[in-house]
């Protein structure tokens, strides 16, 4: 990418995360945003699978001031110990990945993992995922507990055999779970969307006819990786979710197509690895974003991407970053 | 445990093999705090090709200097792209990160291919009071540059080669029982090949020694967010290799 960018504070043999406290970076007033009337420090939400719970990169950011929200890794009604082999793969400017949504369980992650979290002031996506309609319902109920903000579902993983594929893909079946979702949570429902879809609009419209506050998208696209000495997929599980920068223009067209079809807030994501590729998702009509494959990359990945669009906001005089929500000119 | 991310200055690149590079790099924080065990994980590019961080071990670290030392074998994309840097090149080293070995006062060091580096830091970074014999197992005698790297007027360094070229022919795990009934050893650190790994632990196994093993798995992020690195517990949990690993108890993991 030719605007990539060093952030600000690297310099030569001058390490920039705040495990030095006096690096602390600071929260912009330009960036702050209110999400569903969940109030965020910035509009950077930490996507689901990247971040593990969160604690893992609070020496590299501090939580509380330079990460909107986290969306935590997807949770199961029981644990899952994830998928076997490979788990991870590079691919030109992405990766893929079948980890299988290895998690605790929703229960254990209540009484163990949450606790943990509570230290930090910044606002908890539960990124749910089940195998059945009601088992989703199961998950809202479950995880509508204080500490979490918002419950985003996953109805696109297409890890895991015939669970997240199944819902996303059927406009019905997607608006059956948003629906069961909503009657039984009152946290603001956000409904993640897959992009392995012939027509994701069609999607989007059922989701949010059946209750959803808002959407997040895009999950990752499907993909394959050979290795030809072996003969062999790379990954263990033969299929994995493509990430990263390689995915960027097919989620801005699908934010963008969205946008124009629905009423409520859209998280954008896929592949946003700089304030640039930030702004140009809102631009497309997302109202905030998320980063994943970014921090895989750099631990610090969105406390520079805040700073690169707080810096946008300067230079182009912009007042408040939703400013630049749907501003596309077409 | 977390580390730095860390804008390095090479200070050195050089080829010392046919395919292994030495690169020393300035990173003051890293060289500070890092234990023998540990790694870097490495971005070779700013841009989005290759991608993911490279993991590689400390070869070496020298706080005062603030320099770290990596030896890497060229064997895919960004391996290549470490071999252009030139000196006062920019190299974005994030670490230290993993557990690193715990070295006990009397030890064997067990290496093969570039499994070697942290074992040639080991040896450097011996606690007080501990001696270090050193194993290490060759395809053949064009391999013999990974001997020179240890300082064999302080440790004890003993070669197998798989054609017989040099030292004793066969694997590390042919010597080991006469090395491990002449030195009562209370452990073997051990990194290199998979199959290495596993024999050296069965003879540590059956010899009733301790054996810590150093896991190189597939990473994503190196810092416990993606899960990308999971290798199966003996008592049935996942670990991560990047934060729990890359060492681990022989007896600990199924690898
Ligand atoms: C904890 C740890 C310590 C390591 N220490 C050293 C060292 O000191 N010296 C050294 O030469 N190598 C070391 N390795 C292996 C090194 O990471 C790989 O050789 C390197 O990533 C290959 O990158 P590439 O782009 O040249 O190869 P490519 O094959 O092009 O890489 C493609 C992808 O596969 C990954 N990959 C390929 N081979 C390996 C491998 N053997 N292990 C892990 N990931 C791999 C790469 O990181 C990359 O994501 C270590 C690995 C781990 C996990
Ligand atoms: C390693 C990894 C694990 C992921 N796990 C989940 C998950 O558990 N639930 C989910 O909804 N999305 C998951 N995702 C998808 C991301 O949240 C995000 O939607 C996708 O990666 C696109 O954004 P990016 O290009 O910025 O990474 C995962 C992605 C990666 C790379
Ligand atoms: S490599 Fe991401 S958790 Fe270990």
């Amino acid at each position: 990418m030719a605007d990539y960018k060093i952030g600000p504070g690297y310099v030569h043999g001058y390490e920039v995360s705040p495990k030095d406290k006096n690096n602390t970076k600071r929260a912009y007033k330009d960036l702050g945003v209110t999400f569903c009337g969940i109030p965020m420090k910035n509009p950077i939400v930490a996507a689901s699978g990247t971040f593990g719970n969160g604690p893992e990169y609070a020496d590299y950011l501090d939580l509380s001031h330079e990460v909107g929200a986290i969306s935590i890794k997807g949770l199961t009604p029981k644990g899952r110990p994830g998928n076997a082999g490979t788990r991870v793969a590079e691919t030109p400017s992405g990766m893929l990945n079948c980890i299988g949504l290895e998690n605790p369980g929703a229960e254990a992650f209540v009484e163990t993992v949450l606790p943990t979290l509570a230290s930090y002031d910044v606002p908890l996506f539960a990124n749910v995922s089940a195998g059945t309609v009601d088992e989703f319902g199961y998950m809202a109920e479950t995880l509508s507990v204080p500490g979490i903000a918002a419950i985003e579902v996953n109805i696109s993983c297409p890890n895991v055999k015939n669970e997240g594929l199944a819902f996303g893909v059927d406009a019905k079946v997607a608006a059956q779970v948003a629906a069961e979702v909503r009657k039984r949570t009152t946290l603001p429902v956000i409904m993640k969307l897959s992009p392995n879809v012939t027509n994701i609009v069609e999607i989007a419209k059922a989701v949010v006819d059946a209750g959803a506050d808002a959407l997040s998208l895009i999950n990752t696209l499907l993909g394959m990786a050979i290795d030809i000495r072996t003969k062999r997929p790379i990954l263990g599980n033969l299929y994995g979710g493509l990430s990263g920068p390689a995915i960027k223009p097919v989620a801005l067209r699908m934010v963008h197509q969205v946008a124009r079809a629905v009423d409520v807030p859209i998280i954008g994501m896929g592949g946003i690895m700089t304030g640039t590729d930030a702004v140009e998702f809102m631009m497309a009509g997302a109202d905030i974003v998320s980063v994943g494959t970014a921090t895989v990359v750099d631990p610090r990945a969105i406390g520079r991407i805040a700073e690169e669009m707080h810096e946008y906001c300067e230079k182009e005089k912009i007042e408040h970053v939703s400013d630049i929500t749907d501003t596309l000119q077409v | 445990m977390s580390g730095y991310v860390e804008l390095g200055r090479v200070v050195e690149n050089e080829q010392i093999g046919s395919d292994v590079w030495c690169m020393v790099v300035y990173a003051p924080k890293q060289a500070k705090e890092a234990k023998v065990g540990q790694f870097c994980d490495v971005r070779v590019a700013m841009g989005t090709m290759p991608l993911l961080r490279r993991p590689i071990s400390y070869a070496g670290f020298n706080a005062q200097e603030g320099t770290i030392t990596l030896l890497y074998r060229v064997v895919g994309k960004g391996t290549e792209l470490m071999t252009q840097l030139s000196v006062d090149d920019t190299i974005d080293c994030l670490g230290p990160l993993g557990n690193g070995f715990t070295i006990p006062k009397r030890v064997l060091l067990v290496g093969g291919g570039v499994g070697i580096a942290p074992m040639v830091c080991a040896s450097n970074h011996l606690p007080e009071g501990t001696k270090a014999t050193v194993l290490l197992g060759f395809r053949n005698k064009e391999e013999a540059f990974w001997a020179d790297l240890f300082k064999q007027d302080k440790v004890d360094v003993h070669i197998t080669t798989d054609d017989g070229s040099l030292g004793t022919k066969g694997f590390p795990t042919a010597v080991l029982p006469s090395l491990c009934a002449n030195t009562k050893f209370d452990s073997i650190l051990v990194c290199g090949p998979t199959p290495m790994m596993k024999g050296v632990a069965q003879v540590a196994h059956e010899l009733g020694l301790s054996c810590q093993v150093s896991l190189e798995n597939r990473m994503g992020c190196g810092t416990g967010g993606c899960l990308g690195c999971a290798v199966d517990g003996q008592d049935g949990r996942r670990y991560k290799v990047c934060m729990d690993g890359p060492v681990f108890d022989s007896e600990e993991v199924g690898f």
